[in-house]
């Protein structure tokens, strides 16, 4: 088993790095996990198209009703696939106690929510790219207010649920019924960020005479800034014993 | 008259108690081991030597009671307890998905390796996984998985090693390569603490030992 000789290739002196050197490892390596397994990316694909499709199934064929709440059924979608996605990125942290060997490296705890909730947000938000011709498809919906504007939206809104995602699935990771408990936890908390994002996203698709789009998305930035503070400077003490 | 200086300590344990719900793992620990000296940690299951690694590893926190470890107070200056510190658990700290050289680039890039493939090369054919090298750990043995195990604690150069069950799961060349590993770690001055049911093998690797029952030193 031990060869001797490859002794001498190992010695090294190790540096402590600085936080966002170890958030931009750990967020490397939750990407390099999905790219090796692709299970999160195609399982919250196909949860978030069966969402929208069942939405649309059960409301039947009134087009004017698909049309006025398409903004809420798209948002439903991602939230839904979002609890899969925020349980699977710490399944593989407590499979074989990894995020202890995170900690014991050691990686301040602060990186690890850093790179876990950016790692969670473009996942979100790539999601949301994939329901959108769906949701233009089966919802007969045009984006009257611009693609620009949509996209801004939706980035502010993924950012928005991966942000308190991150801590209550750190929370939950450790728990018998983790599964339950995510959503359990996570929902109530993201109602204003929910609403805001359906209203701001229904005022892009069917347009905004009154001018009203701004302050939703003035209440999206100001969740995204207290809850990416908060989770900045909880997540230490979520994750340590 | 010539006064010797007293020996650094590796570890400092005073009163240390753990509960986890009704159950004392610890009750009231104290025990203290010379730097570079080597403890052979003796018990039945459940009488709290996984536990007592865990808290020396700063992985959990004791309910009551404090330790220095090199030098250092586990509660306010962990990082840098951490930074000098490995532990060698029942869990591999592995990510099942990534392949075995991945596992070890990754701790190598956190913990600021210049050239973290050639270190990760060399710590896999130190291990005998150099074959392996790219093969997700998902389908290592549990041998082979102790072997990466063995790897990452390697590849921290740690003053203070801790294993827990270092020979569980190795068949009995992997055994006698781990008794080589733990005499190599010790001839640079690392202190090894080693928990273990073979105790004869432990006693030849280590200077004292500490039987523990539930929670508590006794004589062994």
């Amino acid at each position: 088993m031990i060869d001797a000789s490859a002794e001498r290739g190992i010695a090294f002196r190790p540096q402590p790095i600085g936080l966002f050197h170890s958030a931009a490892i750990v967020f490397w390596k939750d990407l390099l996990i999905e790219w090796r397994t692709r299970a999160r990316l195609n399982a919250l694909i196909f949860f978030a198209v069966a969402t929208l499709l069942l939405f649309s199934f059960a409301l039947g064929p009134d087009t004017a009703l698909l049309r006025q709440n398409a903004a809420g059924y798209l948002w439903l979608g991602i939230l839904f696939a979002s609890v899969l996605s925020l349980g699977e990125s710490f399944r593989v942290e407590t499979e074989n106690s990894s995020m202890d060997g995170l900690k014991l490296a050691p990686v301040d705890a602060r990186a690890v929510f850093l790179g876990k909730a950016v790692g969670n947000g473009p996942m979100l938000f790539a999601l949301s790219f994939v329901l959108l011709p769906i949701l233009v498809a089966l919802y007969d919906v045009s984006i009257a207010g611009g693609l620009a504007a949509l996209v801004g939206v939706l980035a502010l809104g993924c950012a928005a649920i991966t942000a308190p995602g991150t801590i209550y699935a750190a929370i939950a990771s450790n728990a018998r019924a983790r599964d339950v408990l995510l959503p359990l936890l996570l929902f109530p908390l993201l109602v204003p960020a929910l609403l805001a994002s359906v209203k701001a996203s229904a005022l892009v698709l069917q347009g905004d005479p009154m001018h009203q789009l701004g302050s939703w998305l003035g209440l999206l930035a100001g969740f995204n800034l207290i809850y990416w503070g908060l989770g900045f400077t909880l997540f230490p003490r979520v994750v340590e014993d | 008259m010539m006064q010797t200086e007293p020996k650094a300590l590796a570890l400092d344990i005073r009163d240390v108690s753990k509960r986890y719900g009704p159950r004392w793992a610890l009750a009231r620990l104290s025990y203290s081991l010379p730097l570079g000296t080597s403890l052979l940690l003796t018990g039945h299951n459940g009488s709290g030597k996984s536990t007592l690694l865990r808290i020396i590893a700063t992985s959990s926190s004791p309910t009551a009671g404090g330790l220095s470890v090199l030098g250092l107070d586990a509660r306010e200056q962990r990082e840098d307890v951490r930074r000098q510190t490995a532990l060698l658990s029942h869990s591999s700290f592995l990510y099942e998905d990534l392949t075995a050289e991945q596992n070890l680039l990754l701790l190598a890039r956190l913990l600021g390796a210049a050239h973290a493939r050639d270190i990760v090369s060399g710590l896999l054919t130190k291990v005998g996984l150099a074959t392996r090298a790219d093969h997700a750990v998902r389908t290592f043995s549990a041998g082979m998985r102790k072997r990466l195990a063995i790897a990452r604690v390697l590849l921290k150069q740690p003053r203070l090693v801790l294993l827990d069950e270092p020979f569980g799961e190795l068949d009995p060349a992997g055994i006698a390569a781990m008794e080589k590993i733990i005499g190599e770690m010790q001839d640079k001055g690392t202190t090894v603490i080693l928990a273990t049911h073979l105790i004869e093998q432990g006693r030849a690797l280590t200077q004292r030992r500490l039987h523990l029952r539930e929670g508590r030193a006794v004589a062994a």
